[in-house]
């Protein structure tokens, strides 16, 4: 029984966390929602089909924020291709409705329906149709309707989670590596701002500066990422051959990569990048969801496979669970451990590359402190710090669960010393967690013949 | 400060009674109601064979472990244990093998840790170096008291474990060999000192497995023989033909299976191993289908020299040939490439994962044909495993249950079909029934046997003499790192022979 109860929180523990959250927060934010855009635009549509059938003539009143532009062409659009009269359309000010509402009125057919945003439909103009239009006969104002929903759970605000996460969530990647094999790799953080300084660097200096190619774009990334991985090569090395801690070298090597990254950058960020690196970062890929995000979901699904299915994640465990009984299992653990070092540091790279394709710009000032959330991403995610356990799937899932604390939190007005305060404790808790547990075997493990 | 004991123990009641003490683990009835006394100013030797129980015995009276049954007294005082520190308090330092220092602090820092004499909250440090060199005066030597613990010498350290136990008032010093790591001139002084401790009415308990000091500081000797004791006899009284016989009078029965041998050619053949203090000069060679025992005493050096052969430790000279090719093992992992396997000695430290599945721990060796493009095959895998718990009859509930959770017979099951899997042709077993019982022991056995059978070449090193000489075909001793000794004709040999060898 309570094997059964710590074999469930060991596995699914966090999950549940992470779905308690979800929705606490769901519940939290549930408020009134109107639809905007093309949502609106749709509902919009169908409510004056339905209301009004297949023939009416119908003015579509928007405001000039960019949602409500969009909103009158899509419904534009809809119309017409539903066959209806071509709508009039204004986007604009009152007094452009105004204005149009009147020339309406000259030709003296009558109007349907005014198709408003919410914004719309409250301006004044329309409050006395009857007495200043006669003409128009007696439109009608539609308007999308409100519904019930959270905030939290709108899908914008969901991949916007997915999206501020990205980073940190791949670079968990190869920190899982690590620890699952006993280290740590505190150079993450400063590697990210190399990474993003050298990548800016090389476009602005050798790729042609804002008129760079894709080519070059490409070739400046896949170069500062390599670099990074050299530099994680040279960590492993310190840490293989010469028997140092990996806490020692990594702490050193996030003091050097930081103060090289300063250095590259002159103490300035580097915004010299043409508008299409922002690709990457915040370009949508398929069904609306960020390039970043599909890559961290192709990097989780190919480091899932290779710990749970291939020889050199078996590899990875047995290194972490007993280095001694894998050295004499044959297992080649200085080469396992400088593949762990280098594939943190390559994928440190690809975050500050990805970093600065979100903020179009590279700057010492990146990363700051992530070492500490990917660490925790880890960690909140089941993996043992001691090393030998841990699932890459726990660690997307630490991260989001952090990336729903903060999101949550900002949705709720929590501010952001308290936001620090919650995000600690959970980690805590996380972490006792993995205590609980890693006491189970130990104590079922430790009576016997000595 | 100074412990006072009345000079005349003979009429009082002894300073230590030990009676009828039991104690088992799971699966090893390690102490079967052993009793000892000691007096004041008296050295008693404790001696027998490895796994007979001497350390056991000597954890229970410094409270490392709780004995299952039986009293200890103390000057007629009955005694019950619960920790270290109840031992402590009543008396008792046991000095282990391995030193109980801290190595960063110094000397004195060590002498007084846990009882730091304090003035006002501060640690008194004058009146600590006053005490320390007062101590050591006692002792008759002159240790650095400001050097840390890790720059002493050994015999140094030893030094500070005594002073230690003087400066809490010990009445009974435990000495568990601590002559091992000494040279003869530190090992005179130690005597030295041992008188000295005699004179001031302190009881020692002095085990060692070299007869000649046996002879030359103790008092009285109690022989325990497979957690019992099995003779206990006045120095002057006994010869050292009559202690061997004593500490190796099993009798062999047929808890050993039969074979038939058919030995082959020569398969592996070492010459001049050598590493450091451990392994000084070591060659031999093994055939196919022999079973090559290697023993000798704790110390002797077998494991390291194992340890050599299969890369496992570098090696500072030596050859390893394979069928006459000579082999460049700088790795386990070339000497696995090479057709090598080994079973460590202790299967929680080097031989499992404890924390990951039977399964997984089976497969770690074998990945390399049980991957297809670096995928491990899962199915295969379990395929594989199945085959061996049901031919091996190791009890798991299924493949994914962790190592940790298993006995240590089928741990060692475990550890077996891994290196099986692999269809090593030279198998080397180190201690492969340390902590079994005996149903499994005997699986084992018959396994080697089987092994061995099929044309397999089989190292195996074994502390328990009636293991040796019914299962091998040939036995080499080893002492301090160097074979002393062949016995070409394992059947033929008697236990006093080899630890004639052993003890040199």
């Amino acid at each position: 029984m309570n094997r059964a109860l710590s074999r469930l929180l060991t596995d699914y523990g966090m999950i549940f966390v992470l779905a308690i959250l979800c929705a606490f927060f769901s519940v939290a934010t549930y408020t009134e929602q109107s639809p905007t855009g093309e949502a609106a635009a749709r509902q919009v549509a169908s409510t004056l089909v339905a209301q009004f059938g297949p023939k009416f003539t119908v003015l579509i009143v928007a405001g000039d924020r960019s949602d409500e532009t969009l909103f009158a062409d899509k419904l534009q659009a809809i119309l017409k291709a539903s066959g209806t009269q071509a709508p009039t359309v204004v986007k604009g000010e009152p007094k452009d409705a105004r204005a149009a509402l009147k020339q309406l009125a000259v030709t003296g057919e009558p109007l349907t329906a005014i198709a408003c945003t919410r914004t719309t439909a409250a301006w004044r103009v329309f409050d006395d149709l009857k007495a200043e239009f006669p003409t128009l006969g007696n439109p009608q104002l539609i308007q999308p309707r409100t519904e019930k929903w959270p905030n939290f759970l709108k899908s914008e605000n969901l991949v916007n989670i997915a999206n501020q996460i990205a980073v940190i969530a791949i670079i968990a990647i190869g920190m899982t590596m690590v620890i699952i094999t006993g280290g740590i790799d505190l150079s993450v953080g400063s590697l990210i701002a190399f990474s993003a300084v050298l990548a800016a660097r090389f476009i602005r200096d050798y790729a042609g500066a804002e008129q760079a190619t894709v080519l070059g774009m490409t070739l400046a990334c896949i170069a500062a990422i390599v670099i990074c991985g050299l530099i994680g090569g040279f960590a492993g090395g310190m840490i293989t051959v010469f028997g140092i801690p990996p806490f020692i070298v990594t702490l050193a090597m996030m003091l050097v990569c930081s103060g090289l990254a300063y250095m590259l950058a002159a103490g300035q960020s580097i915004y010299q990048l043409p508008d299409s690196f922002i690709w990457l970062g915040r370009g949508e890929g398929v069904f609306n969801v960020p390039n970043a995000v599909l890559m961290m979901l192709i990097l989780y699904g190919v480091a899932h496979v290779v710990m749970s299915r291939m020889r050199l994640g078996r590899y990875l465990y047995a290194v972490g669970g007993n280095r001694e009984a894998a050295r004499l299992s044959g297992v080649p653990v200085r080469r396992v451990l400088m593949f762990a070092y280098i594939a943190s540091a390559l994928l440190a790279g690809l975050g500050g590359v990805i970093m600065a394709s979100q903020l179009k710009s590279g700057s010492a000032t990146y990363g700051n402190m992530y070492e500490l959330y990917v660490i925790a991403a880890v960690v909140v995610g089941g993996t043992s710090l001691s090393g030998g356990e841990g699932k890459m799937f726990g660690t997307l899932i630490g991260a989001f669960t952090i990336a729903v604390i903060q999101n949550g939190m900002n949705l709720t007005n929590v501010e952001s010393y308290t936001q620090k305060v919650v995000l600690g404790c959970v980690i805590l808790g996380a972490v006792l967690l993995d205590k609980l547990r890693h006491g189970q075997w130990l104590r079922s493990g430790s009576h016997g013949v000595s | 400060m100074i412990a006072s004991a009345p000079p005349s123990p003979i009429l009082a009641a002894p300073l230590l009674e030990m009676r009828g003490i039991v104690k088992s683990f799971p699966g090893v009835q390690a102490l079967r109601g052993v009793s000892l006394s000691l007096h004041a100013g008296e050295v008693l030797a404790l001696l027998g064979e490895n796994g007979a129980g001497k350390s056991t015995l000597m954890k229970v009276l410094g409270g490392a472990f709780r004995a299952d049954a039986g009293s200890i007294a103390i000057a007629g005082a009955t005694q019950h244990f619960a920790s270290p520190q109840d031992s402590r308090r009543a008396g008792v330092a046991v000095i282990y093998q391995e030193f109980n220092l801290v190595p960063g602090l110094t000397a004195c820092e060590n002498i007084f840790l846990g009882q730091e004499p304090t003035r006002a909250g501060f640690i008194a440090q004058s009146q600590e170096r006053r005490q320390a060199a007062e101590l050591f005066k006692r002792l008759g030597v002159e240790v650095d008291l400001d050097a840390p613990c890790h720059r002493l010498t050994t015999a140094q350290q030893q030094l500070v474990e005594i002073a230690k136990a003087l400066a809490f008032q010990a009445r009974i010093i435990v000495m568990d060999e601590p002559s091992a790591a000494l040279t003869d001139h530190e090992v005179g002084r130690l005597f030295a000192i041992i008188e000295e401790l005699k004179r001031q009415g302190i009881g020692i308990v002095y085990i060692s497995h070299r007869l000649d000091e046996i002879f030359a500081i103790a008092n009285r000797v109690t022989v325990l023989r497979d957690g019992q004791n099995v003779g206990e006899r006045p120095m002057g009284q006994v010869t050292r033909q009559e202690l061997i016989e004593l500490m190796v009078g099993r009798e062999l029965s047929d808890e050993f299976p039969k074979r038939s041998t058919s030995i082959g050619p020569v398969r592996l053949e070492v010459s001049g191993l050598r590493r450091g203090r451990a392994v000084r000069d070591v060659s031999f060679s093994v055939r196919r289908g022999e079973i090559l025992a290697l023993t000798g005493l704790v110390g002797a050096g077998r494991t390291e020299t194992v340890r050599l052969i299969f890369g496992a430790d570098p090696r500072e000279a030596g050859h390893i040939r394979l069928d006459g090719r000579s082999l460049a093992i700088r790795s386990p992992r070339d000497a696995i490439a090479a057709g090598i396997g080994l079973l460590t000695e202790d299967r929680k430290l080097q031989g499992l994962m404890l924390g990951h599945s039977v399964r997984e721990n089976f497969g770690l060796p074998n990945l390399d044909w049980l991957c297809r493009g670096g995928f491990v095959r899962l199915r295969r895998e379990r395929d594989e495993f199945a085959r061996y718990i049901s031919s091996l009859r190791i009890k798991v509930f299924s493949g994914e249950q962790r190592a940790g959770t298993l006995s240590g017979g089928n741990q060692q099951k475990v550890v077996l079909a891994k290196w099986l899997a692999r269809n090593c042709d030279v198998l080397i077993f180190d201690e492969p029934t340390r902590g079994i019982d005996v149903g499994a022991k005997y699986e084992i056995y018959l396994l080697i046997n089987e092994l061995a059978a099929q044309g397999k070449s089989i190292i195996m090193i074994s502390s328990e003499l009636p293991e040796v000489l019914g299962m091998a075909d040939r036995i080499l001793v080893l002492h301090e790192g160097r074979v002393t000794g062949e016995i070409a004709d394992a059947r033929a040999a008697t236990q006093e022979q080899i630890m004639k060898l052993a003890i040199a």
